[in-house]
């Protein structure tokens, strides 16, 4: 069984017909249990890091998603806060990962980036069976820096953390679910990690 | 690198396209969600869906719409068309879409800009401006195309910009239908202007228009609706030549 994080991200519903696409079983929780007890947890996100933040310390989501052991996805938002800190609303972040959040510098790049771009990964089952330099849909303001977790970096005025692993913790910055085909490999690869 | 963008445009009347389409083998060619499909197969980087409808039904079946399309189609979608309210904007997010596009409730109210804004951040608000160069000016026209607000164009689109839109689609009113090539000068002009991303739209007849926007303005999609319903340009065949003037786009 898959969890969904749920906590009113704006992509829920995506990554819910994602899922409904690939026919795979999941439940959308808030619960603790049902959180721990998934093989997979798919933390969606879409929208401002601080409101994200203050929605998952509310619900007390902060601290269960810190002690997932399973798999867990973190998708924009949600991957940006896995890291120690984001610039944006200057907002403290899980730590899970570490590393800051930054915006891009809209003197230099049209700002949020909004669209289609190419992905440098480096070997590592999240993109297993995927072409190289494979598209993915993104649309965000602010990037992660590259650390020792980056797996995947694009580039948009710089370079950037398009994907991430921590152990358990994957995160990508842009949408698979809104990916079409690339979306649905990454998606499944996930999914038989 | 982050690829240019390529968005047909869908018209929506009482859930379903209209206008036609030239897809001789689409089971039904009024259905927006068999088209959408159609689309994205053959490499549409995003969808644009415009609704019409203008009866008290229109609520429902664009909810119902939106959420069919969301199922069904894996790259991200636009609705718009006659949103006013925040709430119908809450539904049609909560139900898949991924942006919503308003234009003359943004006009009446700039408000909504702000309060959509801050409520989903900016990425998902897209505000439509229809501009018609009247003389030397562009003004704001609205119920498409047909009533000039009076309101010029660059400044407005300077404030909506400032508060709070994420994008903006931009509609030159004297080049629409035409198939004579984008509003260059004028598209050049806003993507120096302003650092959001801009949908040009408007004057699509050929390839060559879609190259010419991309080598002579900032703009990062081009948008277009009838070229692509009868087949006048074909995806696969206008990104290739995208792809030879060496602009980067997604293949």
């Amino acid at each position: 069984m898959i969890a969904i994080i749920k906590y009113g991200a704006g992509n829920t519903k995506s990554v819910m017909n994602a899922l409904k696409r690939l026919n795979a079983d999941f439940v959308l929780t808030d619960l603790e249990s049902e959180i721990m007890q998934a093989d997979k947890v798919i933390f969606p996100g879409v929208g401002h890091a601080n409101h994200t933040m203050s929605v998952l310390k509310e619900k007390g989501l902060d601290t269960i998603i810190r002690k997932v052991k399973n798999p867990l996805l973190g998708i924009c938002v949600g991957m940006q806060v896995l890291f120690e800190y984001s610039e944006e609303g200057e907002t403290a972040c899980l730590g899970i990962i570490e590393g800051k959040v930054r915006k891009f510098d809209s003197d230099q790049v049209i700002v949020p980036q909004i669209g289609w771009n190419t992905t440098q990964y480096k070997e590592n089952s999240l993109f297993k069976g995927l072409d190289e330099n494979p598209w993915f849909y993104s649309v965000h303001s602010y990037y992660a820096e590259i650390g020792d977790s980056t797996i995947a970096t694009s580039s948009y005025g710089e370079v950037y953390t398009s994907a991430v692993q921590h152990s358990n913790f994957y995160g990508t910055q842009f949408h698979p679910e809104k990916s079409s085909s690339n979306g649905k490999i990454l998606i499944n690869n996930f999914l038989e990690l | 690198m982050i690829a240019k963008r390529i968005v047909p445009c869908l018209d929506i009347k009482d859930g379903r396209t209209v206008k036609g389409t030239n897809f001789l083998d689409l089971r039904d060619a009024g259905d927006p969600i068999e088209l959408a499909k159609r689309y994205a197969d053959q490499g549409a980087d995003e969808l644009v869906f415009l609704d019409i409808t203008a009866t008290l039904e229109k609520r429902k079946t664009l909810v119902t719409l939106v959420e069919k399309i969301g199922r069904e189609l894996d790259i991200p979608f636009t609705v718009g068309g006659g949103i006013r309210t925040l709430d119908l904007v809450d539904e049609l997010l909560q139900n898949g879409a991924d942006k919503v596009s308003i234009n003359s409730a943004a006009i009446k109210n700039p408000n909504l800009i702000t309060e959509i804004s801050e409520k989903y951040g900016c990425q998902c608000l897209v505000v439509a401006v229809d501009g018609n160069k009247i003389g030397d000016e562009w003004k704001v026209f609205t119920r498409g195309g047909t009533h000039n607000t009076g309101i010029e164009m660059f400044g407005w689109v300077e404030q909506v910009v400032g508060l709070g839109a994420g994008e903006i689609l931009f509609t030159s009113m004297n080049k629409d239908g035409t198939k004579s090539g984008f509003e260059i000068e004028a598209l050049n002009k806003m993507s120096q202007q302003i650092q959001v991303p801009i949908i040009a739209s408007g004057g699509a007849g050929n390839i060559e228009h879609f190259v010419q926007l991309f080598q002579n303005t900032g703009v990062t999609a081009g948008l277009a609706a009838s070229i692509f319903h009868f087949r006048e340009v074909d995806i696969p065949e206008l990104k290739q030549e995208l792809q030879l003037n060496k602009i980067s786009i997604r293949i």
